[in-house]
């Protein structure tokens, strides 16, 4: 434990200065900074359609949340993934960090737990300032209704599942940066891999939930049970079940890779 | 409690098919500065990544301070401290968090930085952007990022690569006072025997894998026959008469001939002997192989 908690900070030292660290925190700040100030600019057809507060979070949250699940998201795995490895890669250090007396899986595990607890902090981010924000504009305009509803619990749900169904994509693109040190390699496979899932998912295949890359955009269709509250959707559905055994498996795959290979 | 800091017992290790080290017995004695000589691509970066568990050795074949290294692996790697190759650095970091990261993976006090810092030279450097130091600063923070956890045992590979004189000789006597003030003990690789002469206190030759030579530095020496050369008029005459008055004859390439030296008084004699039989002596003088060529030798006999 003591091995990994220090290995876990070494990382954040490493990389308090690089892009991948500092997108987890620019990406939501601009993202909802931006559809904030739409919403703001636009106000008077936001009152003019005078629609009840969960109809107005919904469409000023799924702003946000609509690009993410398909796109935003996708992509910043992505090149998070790429990062955390390549900061090894690219400097030859993966010998020294090897060569310290550390447990050798606590050094990997810590690089793992490093590349979710950036997801989490973007994707917590996201929420805080979707709501931060929501309430800001109930402040500076008073006839919106976002005060009538408190979207807390549904957005942390629908945030949630996003997170989980995003492991999936991560585990695959942290294992293939973990093999290959150039950016093309995980990057051109991921691109495949986000458009096949966007299709897959679109038309509506029903072995979509299979491939990482559609998780995300499946994990946010709701389907409202009837009678019951919007917030009462489930969170681990099929494909949220498919994207943690995608990381549980890669996880150790990985683990085995890099204690296989040779270290030059 | 065993005497060596290292010590491999008939270690073997292939990439595939390739033998890379083949039964090597390396013996370093605790104190000493081992020099570890041979060729580019003789196995001595892989035996170096072997001693650090880089690579994985069969079990029962390399011991640190007497313990086996693949059991007591983390025990083991507190104890040492390397430089393999390049010096392995995070470019986008300056050289004083280089050394900080290195002080959290260690655990140790942050403050250590600034003393390696000094100790290697780069207190002016030391919030510059590793990426942009010189290849020189690059392999002395490599030497700081190796002294940093004050291990017993260090592991310098090829570490004045790409260093100027003065950075040369700064180096050595690091080592020097490290292992004489401080009781450390440092095997150091290199291609130069030339570099290690000054500085070791025993050396292992390797080639192709195999350890060629394995003693101290007078071991080597004492290898070296001294010898004198004679120019003279006729040599074949010289010839000779030097066998008659019984010198040991090594070489006569028809220039001059060679012969193992004795003594001074011995030479007189030879001298006067020449002389007297009607040979005219241009020259006589000593020579000592030097160590460059019995390396040359060594290693080109297998």
């Amino acid at each position: 434990m003591r091995s990994l908690y220090i290995s876990l900070t070494s990382e954040f030292y490493k990389s308090r200065k690089t892009l991948a660290f500092w997108a987890a925190i620019i990406l939501p700040v601009v993202i909802c900074g931006l559809i904030a100030f739409g919403f703001y600019s636009d106000t008077e057809r936001l009152l003019k359609a005078n629609s009840p507060g969960l109809i107005l979070w919904g469409r000023y949250s799924g702003a946000a949340l609509g690009v993410m699940g398909m796109l935003i998201l996708p992509f910043y795995v992505m090149f998070m993934a790429f990062s955390v490895n390549n900061i090894e890669h690219k400097n030859d250090t993966w010998k020294t960090l090897f060569a310290q007396p550390l447990n050798k899986f606590s050094i990997y595990a810590a690089k793992y737990l490093y590349a979710v607890l950036l997801l989490v902090i973007c994707l917590s981010l996201f929420l805080l300032l979707t709501i931060a924000s929501g309430y800001l504009l109930q402040v500076l305009v008073p006839k919106l209704t976002f005060k009538d509803y408190n979207p807390t619990l549904l957005l942390f749900k629908f945030y949630s599942k996003l997170f989980l169904a995003s492991l999936g994509i991560l585990s695959v693109q942290f294992v293939l940066s973990l093999i290959w040190s150039d950016f093309l390699k995980p990057m051109g496979i991921g691109f495949v891999g986000i458009i096949a899932g966007i299709i897959t998912a679109n038309v509506g295949w029903k072995h979509a939930y299979l491939i990482p890359y559609s998780d995300p955009t499946l994990a946010l269709r709701v389907t409202r049970v009837k009678d019951a509250k919007l917030e009462e959707f489930p969170i681990f559905t099929q494909e949220i079940w498919v994207s943690l055994a995608y990381a549980a498996v890669l996880f150790i795959v990985g683990y085995f890779i890099l204690s296989k290979k040779n270290i030059k | 409690m065993s005497n060596f800091a290292i010590e491999t017992v008939g270690l073997n290790y292939h990439f595939g098919n390739q033998t890379v080290v083949k039964d090597l017995s390396l013996q370093v004695p605790k104190g000493s500065i081992y020099g570890f000589l041979g060729p580019n691509g003789a196995g001595k970066t892989t035996t170096i990544k072997i001693l650090l568990n880089l690579l994985q050795s069969p079990t029962d074949q390399v011991f640190v301070f007497g313990k086996e290294l693949n059991a007591n692996r983390i025990a083991s790697l507190k104890r040492m401290g390397a430089l393999v190759e390049q010096p392995a650095i995070y470019a986008h970091l300056t050289g004083k968090e280089n050394l900080v990261n290195r002080c959290m993976l260690l655990g140790i006090n942050k403050n250590k930085s600034n003393e390696m810092l000094s100790l290697v030279g780069l207190v002016e450097a030391a919030n510059k952007k590793a990426g942009k130091y010189s290849l020189g600063m690059k392999q002395r923070l490599g030497i700081a990022l190796a002294l940093i956890g004050d291990p017993e045992l260090l592991l310098l590979d090829e570490p004045t690569n790409g260093l100027d004189p003065n950075g040369i000789i700064e180096i050595r006597n690091l080592m020097i006072e490290l292992v004489t003030k401080h009781g450390k003990t440092i095997l150091v690789s290199s291609h130069l025997l030339a570099e290690i002469e000054r500085t070791a206190t025993h050396v292992g030759i390797i080639n192709k894998g195999q350890l060629l030579f394995q003693g101290t530095i007078g071991d080597l020496q004492s290898l070296s026959k001294p010898l004198v050369k004679i120019e003279a008029d006729d040599l074949a005459l010289a010839q000779n008469i030097l066998a008659t008055a019984g010198a040991e004859v090594l070489q006569n390439d028809g220039k001059s001939i060679s012969i193992v030296y004795k003594g001074k008084e011995d030479m007189g004699i030879l001298n006067s002997t020449l002389v007297q039989n009607g040979v005219t002596v241009y020259s006589l003088a000593q020579e000592r192989k030097d160590l460059e060529n019995l390396f040359l030798d060594i290693t080109s006999k297998n």
